[in-house]
């Protein structure tokens, strides 16, 4: 029953392989360049969108400090990296800071540059940082193990999909250093805003996604026609683990929903190259003088487009997540997850409703009270879907004997997590309500509740799980935990005040940190920002300052683990899914013998099974002497 | 390693990778044009009264170009047709026509471009408009120093508004004549070009990416006809699918044109 240890590292296809190679019947090894740069492997893809992701998440992350510094002292010399920042951007986006004397004692960040920085901390969050790692990498590498595909539908396209990605990283990350700097007009864009700031930034921005977006089309299509067309014998639509039919749902929003923004990049970029005025209204005067633009264009055209993408891509910000914790959370209570088709059919239907809510993050724009009063029916809507989701992981935690690792930590702390970030965007929904907060660190606060001890908990779950699939050796479990739990204590610490920020009134997006509308800047001024909420921006500084050390376990870990951790089995965690009973790791075609699959997903202590599991596969037996897999 | 089903259909979906996958990268064309039709029908109906143009474009040239596409869609399914009852001859000469078809179609398309760069709307230092087709630029024209003179095949209006609907009795009996215009007397003069307004934005934009689609699926399907029909010979059902797959792009790309040209040209 239990599969025999496969040795990392890796295991070597036999010679005299079943089935042949794609690219005739060479076996040596390809050079480094074909395995790791121009390979069309699915797991060396998915490792290459991890690593690059990651990579992103970082430099977002440090983005974001520098701007908590900003907001904390503004106008002070930001310490360490100052200098290395006033030579990177130059003295307009970082001028030198005197003192009594007037000698340069540090350089500070200017107004323009926190802008760029906010736009551009949003932009790599979300394109370059969440959705590459939760759909490319994690679906990349799962999706076809757990379906028991050989690799994607079409591989070279798969290859191509990174590479568009990877470009379009690269011209986001040049526009920093272009003259006039990066982006400013946030991640949104909304024009007029993005077609009149004087900088080429926004043009890098919009090829950059462009690339990112013909990427992830690419991907969806791949991640389509894969589960439809490769699912392995047997493998029903009803037995494919729940993390298979997030990212199919994942895929198809991304298909649906991103051209429309494509079509909008294009528009907008006319606008800003080309001189023409789809988003430019009439007699649009900028710094007091009216423009050459023909005019007659719509500002309000611009969001709706963004906000077909935006709000949909919220969803594939979080599938993806909600599927690697139902895997975590099955695999580690030992009995099946409670509600499977609740599941399937609420992701299905979340899927359809993120396409008819978008304009609730507009009600501030002023379309109108009838399109406002549709938008927040359907919002209230699509709640239903997100909460069923949310219950069935809780609910299956009862009753199980729970058995807690670092997956099952991260995937734990998702859940409450995610239900603060949940909940609190009811009040958003409603518009009399957002009017009040919309502008507001309230709406900081609430979605990145969903985003970062969300989704991002969600995935280093899937990262402390799957990493030993991918190497061979696990994770330390120490401090695995040492991340988790200071992650978890740092990241609410940085939050929570936000909610109280905004609720207080403190606007977001002022490079200042409030201090212009400040209880001791403007005395006696009703509605003013008190000393208390002015001081909660040092306290979330340090908070945020605390959150980047906890990584550096994880970083380290991560590394490290590859050569010292742990060595494990094929399945370490007495899985039953297909993707743990393929060798460690998995070799080019991934499974030596075809599974036939033969369960469900979650059949933990099953009656009528021994064991406290039921592999979802048997795999015929082999003559070629591959019978490490479990068969009855 | 082999992917299963790059050829032969699977049972239960009853397609080949390939043809799911057009499917689906069709899907994501239709949503990237809907998304510029929704465009469309914001900027027209959010034009100010009058300001939305009606008649600027060529009908004629547009019905040619309609039944040039429609044409190539039939020659392309006979093409395929061809490759089915495994007749390379035929599918030779029904591609040919394909391509022919659709370069017939971008030459007209530039033809119709290079119009509307050379037609200019100059206003007046007078407060009138001079519009028409550019004959010539004198040697010293300049617009900044204000020397020289430009030379117009048009007429003048007193209000622009008289520009915008060129479908009544009234604007097609304007007589047209050479205007010689002094560069001194000139406060604005911009050719007929994306920027010119929303509606040549949209048009351009519109047709512009339909025209990049045409010549992507030219160029596949030139390849498919020449260099790429060497698979014939070793994997004939292999081909035949890549010919029913470029096909169905190919109709995908007509079938848009069928909506541009309505509500482009006509209305």
């Amino acid at each position: 029953m239990q599969p025999t240890v496969q040795q990392f590292p890796p295991f070597r296809e036999p010679q005299s392989g079943h089935g042949h190679d794609d690219h005739g019947h060479e076996h040596h090894e390809p050079g480094f360049w074909n395995k790791y740069i121009f390979s069309s492997d699915h797991k060396v893809i998915g490792i290459q969108y991890g690593f690059t992701a990651l990579a992103f998440l970082l430099f977002g992350f440090f983005l974001m400090v520098l701007m908590r510094w900003q907001i904390a002292h503004p106008g002070q010399a930001v310490p360490f990296i100052g200098g290395l920042l006033h030579s990177v951007v130059g003295t307009d986006m970082a001028p030198g800071v005197k003192d009594a004397a007037g000698n340069i004692i540090g350089y500070c960040i200017s107004p323009e540059l926190y802008n760029a920085f906010g736009a551009m901390h949003g932009t790599i969050m979300v394109f370059l940082g969440v959705v590459p790692l939760a759909f490319a990498a994690f679906g990349n590498y799962v999706v076809p193990l757990m379906i028991g595909a050989p690799d994607m539908t079409f591989p070279r396209i798969n290859m191509a999909s990174y590479h568009a990605f990877f470009l379009g990283g690269v011209v986001m990350f040049v526009s920093f250093f272009i003259p006039g700097g990066a982006a400013q007009a946030g991640w949104t864009s909304y024009s007029p805003l993005a077609s009149t700031i004087p900088t080429n930034g926004q043009a890098f921005w919009l090829v950059g996604m462009v690339l990112l977006i013909t990427s992830s089309l690419l991907g969806a299509v791949n991640f389509i026609a894969t589960i439809i067309q490769l699912r392995a014998p047997g493998m029903t639509w009803l037995r494919l683990p729940w993390f298979v039919w997030a990212q199919f749902v994942t895929a198809f929003i991304l298909l649906l929903a991103f051209p429309p923004l494509e079509a909008a990049g294009f528009l907008q970029l006319m606008d800003n190259v080309l001189g023409t005025s789809f988003f430019l209204p009439t007699g649009l005067a900028v710094a007091g003088k009216v423009g050459e633009a023909s005019g007659g264009g719509s500002p309000l055209l611009w969001q709706h487009l963004f906000w077909f993408l935006g709000h949909p891509e919220v969803y594939v910000l979080i599938l993806p997540a909600m599927g690697i914790v139902v895997e975590v959370i099955a695999n580690n209570t030992r009995k099946p997850i409670w509600g499977y088709k609740s599941l399937v059919y609420s992701s299905l239907a979340v899927g359809f409703l993120s396409f008819i809510v978008w304009a609730h993050h507009m009600y501030m724009t002023g379309m109108g009270q009838k399109i406002a009063t549709f938008f927040q029916a359907t919002t209230m809507i699509i709640s239903i879907p997100s909460v069923i989701i949310l219950t069935c992981m809780f609910l299956s935690l009862w009753g199980g004997s729970i058995r807690i690792n670092t997956p099952m930590l991260f995937a734990l702390g998702f859940l409450p997590m995610f239900g603060i970030g949940g909940l609190t965007g009811l009040p958003l929904g409603l518009a009399a309500a957002d009017l009040y907060l919309h502008d507001t660190y309230y709406i900081i606060a609430h979605f990145h509740y969903v985003v970062a001890p969300g989704t991002i908990f969600a995935l280093f779950a899937g990262i402390y799980f799957w990493y030993p699939k991918m190497t061979g050796r696990k994770m330390n479990e120490f401090w695995g935990s040492v991340h988790f739990w200071c992650s978890l204590v740092f990241m609410n610490l940085v939050f929570m005040p936000m909610f109280a920020q905004g609720i207080k009134g403190m606007i977001r997006r002022m490079s200042d940190g409030g201090i212009n509308y400040s209880a001791a800047r403007v005395p006696g001024v009703i509605d003013t920002l008190p000393g208390s909420v002015m001081e909660l921006n040092t306290w979330i500084l340090w908070a945020a300052v605390g959150l980047g050390l906890a990584q550096i376990p994880f970083i380290i870990n991560v590394f490290w683990s590859i050569k010292h951790g742990e060595k494990v089995g094929t399945n370490p965690w007495d899985a039953t899914t297909l993707d743990w009973h393929t060798p460690t790791p998995p070799p080019h075609g991934n499974f030596p013998v075809a599974p036939e699959v033969v369960r469900g997903p979650y059949e933990y202590n099953a009656p009528g099974h021994e064991g406290s599991y039921a592999p979802q596969a048997e795999f015929p037996t082999v003559a070629h002497g591959h019978s490490e897999h479990a068969h009855h | 390693m082999e992917i299963p089903y790059t050829v032969q259909p699977r049972p239960d979906t009853g397609l080949y990778n390939a043809k799911l996958g057009i499917w689906l990268f069709l899907a994501s064309e239709v949503m990237l044009f809907g998304g510029l039709f929704s465009a469309y029908v914001l900027l027209r109906t959010g034009a100010e009264p009058g300001m939305w143009p009606h008649g600027w474009l060529n009908v004629t040239l547009g019905t040619i170009n309609t039944l040039l596409l429609a044409l190539s869609a039939i020659t392309t399914l006979l093409a395929w047709a061809a490759c089915k009852v495994r007749d390379f001859g035929k599918f030779k000469f029904f591609h040919a026509c394909t391509i022919l078809l659709a370069l017939a179609f971008l030459g007209i398309k530039s033809y119709e471009y290079h119009d509307k760069f050379i037609h200019y709307e100059i206003a007046l230092s007078n407060g009138t408009f001079a519009d028409g087709h550019l004959k010539e630029k004198s040697a010293d024209f300049d617009l900044k120093k204000k020397t020289g003179t430009v030379t117009l095949e048009g007429h003048i209006v007193e209000d622009r508004k008289e520009l915008m609907d060129l479908r009544t009795e009234e604007a097609k009996s304007v007589k047209h004549s050479e205007l010689v215009i002094k560069a001194e007397d000139i406060k604005k003069m911009q050719n007929y070009g994306p920027w010119h307004n929303t509606f040549t934005a949209i048009y351009f934009t519109m047709s512009g990416l339909h025209a990049l689609h045409i010549l992507g699926g030219t160029l596949v399907i030139f390849y498919l006809w020449g260099p790429g029909s060497k698979m014939w010979k070793t994997d004939p059902e292999r081909f035949t699918n890549r010919i029913e797959v470029s096909g169905l792009f190919w109709h995908f790309v007509d079938l848009v044109w069928i909506f541009l040209f309505p509500v482009m040209y006509l209305t």
